[in-house]
């Protein structure tokens, strides 16, 4: 690939990926109320971030680039689970995952 | 505003943020420039879909290819949209900046103050949003001018502080045992879809099996 041709990649991509990206999350807020007003829809709207959201967890802590690898991610996620458990706060859930992480992240 | 909404926010906010130093140095090691990777911050603001692109481009994929996976991962935002709407019930312009800021980590922040009321949801929305795109967009430009200074982010445990953040998030949608279910169901198909199917769509798929149980539960 000509430089040029790398050049002009990179802003169609750049231009294209920001246009869709915002006319994803526009739409998202355009869809009339009246579509997720009945109360089947209403609980499946409910859902959706929960089950993304859950999705997201998963993949980032035991995939990476499309291939299943359990490293450090796992053990400092496991510990940010029990912080949860215990009830300990949002932060401390946090920083206990990354600490936990990065120990292990220096023995491995 | 509630102090624990604020708090959460903030923490959301920061550790994310300091992500878009990896995001920074990224683009910079794909052969962007500084305002390239920036404008990507500024203007695409979806993490996934920002890495999804320089690493595209920086494999030498094309233009296309790296715009198309990049909008599968910004699909899910739309959910959050739709998600968010009736909650927000917003026009005009403060529409658009609050679409602008619709992601995972506005819109899990939002979910997890349903116990304490509307006025948190949308509390955590705006702040969480207009912190993480602060936050987002300050770290993109250092990580892109410090380039390799900070290394990798794993050594600062990010990788794993992440996800905990988002489970932080997710945590009190889960306390019942049929919101559980739905989680682990979701977790397990996306990590078993993950190889399969190219990113993001293991992440979207998920959204059949919210469907299916909404579908199915009786309450």
């Amino acid at each position: 690939m000509s430089q040029q041709i790398a050049a002009q990649a990179m802003w169609i991509a750049i231009i294209g990926t920001s246009a869709i990206a915002f006319a994803l999350k526009y739409l998202g807020h355009s869809i009339p109320e009246r579509f997720v007003t009945n109360p089947r829809a209403l609980r499946i709207n409910t859902l959706i971030p929960i089950a993304l959201l859950s999705a997201l967890v998963g993949v980032q802590t035991i995939t990476d680039t499309g291939k299943w690898i359990v490293d450090q991610r796992l053990a400092g996620v496991a510990v940010a689970l029990i912080a949860l458990a215990l009830k300990a706060p949002y932060f401390v859930v946090v920083i206990s995952a990354a600490v936990t992480s990065a120990i292990l992240y220096r023995f491995i | 505003m509630l102090r624990t909404t604020a708090t959460q926010s903030l923490s959301v906010s920061f550790t994310v943020g300091l992500y878009g130093t990896a995001f920074g140095a990224a683009g910079i090691a794909a052969g962007f420039s500084i305002v390239q990777v920036c404008l990507l911050s500024l203007l695409t603001f979806s993490g996934a879909s920002q890495f999804a692109v320089v690493g595209v481009i920086g494999a030498g994929g094309s233009a296309i290819s790296a715009i198309t996976t990049a909008s599968l991962l910004g699909i899910r935002n739309g959910l959050y949209g739709l998600r968010m709407a009736p909650i927000l019930q917003l026009r005009g312009i403060k529409k658009v900046i609050a679409a602008q800021v619709t992601i995972d980590e506005s819109t899990g922040v939002a979910i997890g103050q349903e116990e304490h009321g509307l006025d948190a949801m949308k509390h955590g929305f705006w702040l969480t949003g207009f912190g993480v795109y602060i936050f987002w967009n300050l770290f993109t430009l250092l990580g892109a001018l410090g380039a390799q200074a900070m290394g990798n982010p794993s050594a600062w445990g990010l990788d794993a502080a992440v996800p905990a953040a988002f489970l932080g998030l997710v945590w009190p949608r889960l306390l019942g045992r049929f919101e559980r279910a739905l989680a682990v169901s979701a977790i397990t198909l996306a990590i078993l879809l993950s190889p399969l199917i190219s990113a993001g769509l293991p992440i979207i798929a998920t959204t059949l099996l919210a469907v299916l149980f909404g579908w199915k539960a009786r309450s």
